[in-house]
């Protein structure tokens, strides 16, 4: 039956209209244009404010939004009360997948709305700067911007994460640092030591070769594949190839199909071609979780983690696969660089950071109020309110001195493991430079040589980046 | 039964509809008229929009953000040269063909067929654990059927006695296109069901007594009463299993990509890297496949009519 | 019973049997874990406990947000089923040019609109509307995705409702909305009652277009408020998932088995049997 005029002229113009239209929304709708008056609101007498976050009480993060329902509004309220203002702060609450979380809020800040305080996963600040979603914290709220007292308890590494193209965004939210857990009795059994620090790779796998011997045991975890997602990255390859001296994105541009990488996938080799890692696990798609299980049930002998795996998982209280004698039998280890040396910067000693950090969007009415909504969010009070009885690795020194001295494993970080420290790249197309990475190891560990994985991997990286530009090889 | 004159077994498509209660032009125009205003407000103008986008470089953060450009062509020359992309869309086919046509619908009707002769109890028994099937929200499916298939203590591997059998690893669309066929079985069996009522038990019989066999009274009586049935059943059913995004939550498009049908290549697209204008024009693209897919069946279930 | 009948009779309860337990095993995990103390993957015994469903009464948004998909799920039913109703009668009885050829090219389009690359004009859309954070925003987001499929099979179910009854009442001097109300209604009743149950098991089970819709937690559906019960680092609690997911399918459960009895769950033939 063929469509009468009528009805195919319709649909034309219909066509017409939706494309035009579209034209105009997709340009008239863009949030951030010119910046505007840092000063604007500064006297208003009432004041409204919302912060958001990906935490939701009951939920995922919990206690951060218990912190800011229960902690920051009252508090903040009052204060503005007693100089004669009234604020209504309210906290909008989200507590799903990181990548959800960022698709909403870039969604609402791309239309000029969303929160006035605004948590972020520091990898989000380059792509968000560049959108135009976050202005540089000095254009937002003039130069008040550098008087804060806290930028002093904040380490410069710390600070990278709230930093886009050498400008503050916004303020830094906690840290974390990675290192090798390894288990204890699993050591003794295999005749390691108990207070066991590798200095090199090779180590590493000689031990891994001793707990081999063991039944029924996987001596090491190295997160790989894609299943795991951004863990395989952050906790497999990115501290591996710190320590062979590269930086994933330097002068030159990104690392492609380099001595560097082919080392890393070499590493790979080595621990899933010969026997000592579980190469089904790493394609699970709740592979992660259940290493954890294993960990903590005594049968994988080595993991490499953020120290979110001491305070969540296998806390003996509140962790999620709970070991009851945790401090007795989990040891850790700093991550080392392939021999010696061999790491960025000259360090014999490697790992990776990340973190969050909250910025304030451009488009408040009340900048002002905004920027000391958000330093009083950071006081060292706040924060310290913040952790309450646990033990968090947090932006700001003071807090860490004191709150982190009953916990030897995050001393351990906050002290040796910070000032090593790397973190990723903040651009806008580095979730795919990832997603590349994931890809090459989940190669080599069904199977591929690492040579070839290499060479598909830089040509995973020339789609991604649409040329190979910006790609260094060797 | 007492009707007066016997209904037209099906239709005649494309038949002039007979009014037959007197409505005329203009009331039929309104009371479609609420239904299109809807559909014209939320439905069309969002995806003649995600059209437009698909002509761009747009992503949600980035550059490109603030600046999409519009690119022409290029989204979908990159996608038609993509090889995750063909191997995305092979593996839909395939997940279609797997879990809708030969799944879904041989199932549904086999249910349908059997239980027209079972005793209540049963029939009401299986009816109602399809529908179970079909009802219980994506998210809820999802976690029953990984416990069913856990490598180390699934429900699966524990009654077939095989631990460590790695079910979505190992046979990632196997275990997807059966997935699939028990959550949507439930449709085909309803829709055949009330087919099979409308086939005139009459030339059933007649069938029966004259020697045919159950095959053979299936080809000669019965399918070509349903067969306009079977075309919109499939039609259905392989537009929603096209574009089903469900099977993200049983294996997430692994492993390394092996299960990775074109809903979630989409939404890896869309979400995880950001690139909106490039997974529009794949969106597109998968509209014009299941266009085509809705010609096939057209032309292959209108032919040989009288 | 002659052998042959009696094998067959047997083969035919055993494929049942078979069906049957394809179809039930899986579901097994929903009647254990939820009561379990240390739930995991595993279909087992639960070590019985009523802990995991306190800890949902303890969420503040646990059950707001079942009854915010009851809203949902409730308002999408009756636009989709009162406004696609009277569009498949109409597109049923009445010549319109163009008629097929419309029905499938929204039916298409509507595969685009659920999908996740149509979420930012959605979004944009809604927001221009000024719907953001609004449940109504949803339901007619979702209605307006329905709505194709639902006129579809509508139209195909009235196509084969014989037309000899209004056209008797027609005869006997009815009016043709009267008609409608008192002949055309009852009769599609199975087939309305089946797209009402399905327009309600869509929207209950939707995810993105609420989530991308809505800011307050207040709102936000249960299929969203499950995903929110994971840790910082993603790791599932499945004892408040599993109890959740119990909670959250017994209310489809109920509403199929009171349609089913009510109105019996056909497509066609509501007079014929």
């Amino acid at each position: 039956m063929s469509p009468s005029r009528t009805t195919r002229s319709l649909l034309a113009l219909g066509a017409v209209a939706a494309v035009a239209l579209a034209g105009c929304a997709d340009g008239g709708s863009m949030g951030g244009g010119a910046p505007s008056d840092p000063q604007r609101g500064a006297d208003a007498e009432q004041v409204t404010l919302t912060i958001t976050r990906n935490a939701v009480q009951g939920g995922k993060s919990a206690r951060d939004a218990d912190w800011i329902v229960d902690y920051v509004i009252p508090r903040f309220t009052e204060m503005m009360a007693a100089e004669g203002v009234q604020a209504t702060v309210t906290f909008v609450p989200s507590g799903v997948d990181d990548e959800q979380y960022k698709t909403r809020l870039s969604l609402d800040m791309r239309s000029g709305a969303g929160a006035d305080v605004v948590t972020l996963d520091g990898i989000w600040v380059g792509e968000f700067a560049q959108a135009g979603y976050i202005r540089p914290l000095e254009e937002v709220v003039g130069p008040a911007a550098a008087d804060w007292e806290g930028w002093a308890q904040i380490p410069d590494a710390v600070e990278q994460l709230a930093s886009f193209d050498g400008q503050r965004y916004g303020i830094p939210d906690g840290t974390d640092g990675r290192v090798i857990f390894y288990h204890k009795e699993l050591f003794a059994q295999a005749g390691l030591p108990t207070e066991w620090q590798p200095t090199s790779w090779q180590e590493i796998l000689d031990a891994g070769r001793a707990l081999a011997q063991l039944p029924d045991v996987d001596p090491i975890q190295l997160n790989a594949g894609t299943a795991m997602g951004e863990a395989t990255t952050m906790q497999g390859f990115l501290p591996l190839l710190a320590g062979t001296g590269a930086a994933l994105h330097g002068e030159g541009g990104w690392q492609g199909d380099t001595a560097a990488v082919r080392e890393v996938l070499g590493f790979y080799q080595a621990v899933y071609g010969g026997g000592l890692g579980d190469p089904l696990l790493q394609q699970e798609a709740q592979g992660r979780d259940k290493s954890f299980q294993e960990f903590a049930a005594g049968r994988v002998g080595m993991l490499f983690e953020s120290d979110y795996f001491w305070r969540s998982v296998v806390d003996p209280e509140v962790g999620i696969a709970p070991m009851a004698n945790r401090d007795e039998v989990v040891g850790y280890a700093k991550i080392p660089a392939r021999e010696p040396g061999a790491g960025v910067n000259g360090q014999d000693f490697v790992s990776m950071s990340g973190g969050g950090m909250t910025a304030i969007n451009p488009n408040t009415q009340f900048p002002q109020q905004a920027w000391r909504l958000l330093q009083f969010m950071n006081s060292a009070e706040a924060v310290r309110a913040r952790l309450g009885d646990s033990a968090r690795i947090t932006q700001r020194e003071d807090v860490n001195a004191e709150a982190l001295a009953n916990d030897p494993m995050l001393t351990f970080v906050a002290e040796q493991v910070l000032p090593i420290t790397a973190y990723r790249p903040g651009l806008a197309v580095y979730p795919q430079v990832s997603q590349a990475l994931q890809e090459a190891t989940a190669a080599v560990v069904a199977g591929t040589p690492p040579d070839q994985a290499a060479q598909q991997y830089q040509a995973a990286l020339e789609g991604a980046l649409g040329g190979a530009d910006d790609i260094t090889t060797g | 039964m007492a009707l007066t004159t016997s209904p037209p077994v099906e239709p005649r498509r494309g038949s002039p509809a007979t009014d037959a209660a007197g409505l005329g032009r203009t009331r039929a125009t309104a009371f479609v008229v609420p239904a299109l205003a809807l559909v014209a407000v939320f439905l069309v103008y969002p995806a003649l929009w995600t059209i437009y986008l698909g002509l761009t470089n747009y992503r949600l953060t980035g550059l490109a953000a603030a600046r999409p450009e519009v690119v022409g062509l290029e989204n979908y020359a990159r996608a038609l040269s993509d090889p995750d992309f063909l191997n995305s869309l092979w593996l839909t086919l395939l997940y279609v063909l797997g879990s809708a046509v030969l799944g879904q619908c041989v199932l549904g009707f086999a249910l349908a067929w059997m239980l027209r002769s079972a005793p209540r109890v049963v029939r009401t028994v299986v009816e109602s654990l399809v529908m179970l099937a079909w009802i219980l929200p994506s998210s809820v499916v999802a976690f029953l059927w990984i416990a069913l298939l856990d490598r180390d203590n699934g429900t699966l591997n524990a009654l077939l006695g095989t631990p460590g059998m790695g079910w979505l690893l190992q046979y990632p669309m196997l275990s997807i296109i059966v997935f699939n066929t028990w959550r949507g079985t439930a449709f085909s069996m309803l829709l055949f069901g009330a087919a099979l009522n409308a086939v005139p038990p009459s030339q059933l019989e007649t069938a029966r007594m004259s020697g045919a066999s159950a095959w053979q009274q299936l080809r000669d009586v019965v399918f070509p009463h349903i067969r306009g049935h079977v075309l919109t059943n499939l039609l259905l059913i392989s537009l929603w299993t096209f574009n089903d995004f469900a099977p993200y939550l049983l294996t997430a498009g692994g492993p390394d990509g092996r299960s990775e049908i074109l809903p979630i290549f989409v939404y890896q697209t869309a979400i995880s890297d950001g690139l909106l204008g490039f997974g529009s024009a794949i969106s597109l693209l998968m509209l014009l496949i299941n266009l085509v897919l809705a010609v096939v069946y057209l032309r292959l279930l209108r032919e040989r009519r009288p | 019973m002659t052998a042959r009948d009696l094998v067959g009779r047997v083969a035919f309860y055993v494929v049942i049997a078979v069906i049957t337990a394809f179809m039930a095993v899986p579901v097994l995990w929903l009647l254990s874990a939820p009561f379990d103390a240390a739930p995991s993957l595993t279909t087992s015994l639960p070590e019985w406990t009523w802990q995991n469903f306190t800890g949902l009464l303890e969420n503040p948004y646990a059950l707001t947000s079942l009854l915010n998909s009851v809203l949902l799920a409730g308002g999408s039913m009756v636009l989709v089923t009162a406004l696609g109703a009277l569009a498949a009668y109409a597109l049923s009885r009445v010549h319109v040019p163009g008629r097929d050829v419309l029905l499938y090219v929204l039916l298409l389009l509507s595969s685009i609109v659920t999908g996740t690359a149509a979420m930012v004009p959605i979004f944009l859309l809604m927001f221009e509307l000024n719907m953001i954070d609004s449940r109504l925003g949803v339901v007619l987001v979702l209605s307006g995705g329905l709505l194709p499929a639902a006129i579809f099979i509508l139209k195909d179910f009235m196509d084969a409702t014989p037309r000899s009854y209004e056209e008797s009442a027609r005869v006997f001097g009815a009016g043709p909305l009267q008609i409608l109300r008192d002949v055309v209604l009852p009769t599609a009743r199975p087939g309305i009652a089946t797209i009402a149950v399905w327009a309600i098991v869509q929207v209950w089970g939707n995810f993105l277009t609420p989530f991308i819709l809505l800011r307050s937690p207040e709102k936000s559906p249960a299929a969203v408020v499950l995903y929110t019960f994971y840790t910082e680092g993603g790791q599932a609690d499945l004892g408040l998932i599993s109890a959740f997911s119990l909670l959250y399918s017994i209310p489809v459960v109920v509403m199929y088995v009171f349609v089913n009895r009510r109105y019996g769950f056909r497509f066609h033939g509501g007079i014929k049997r």
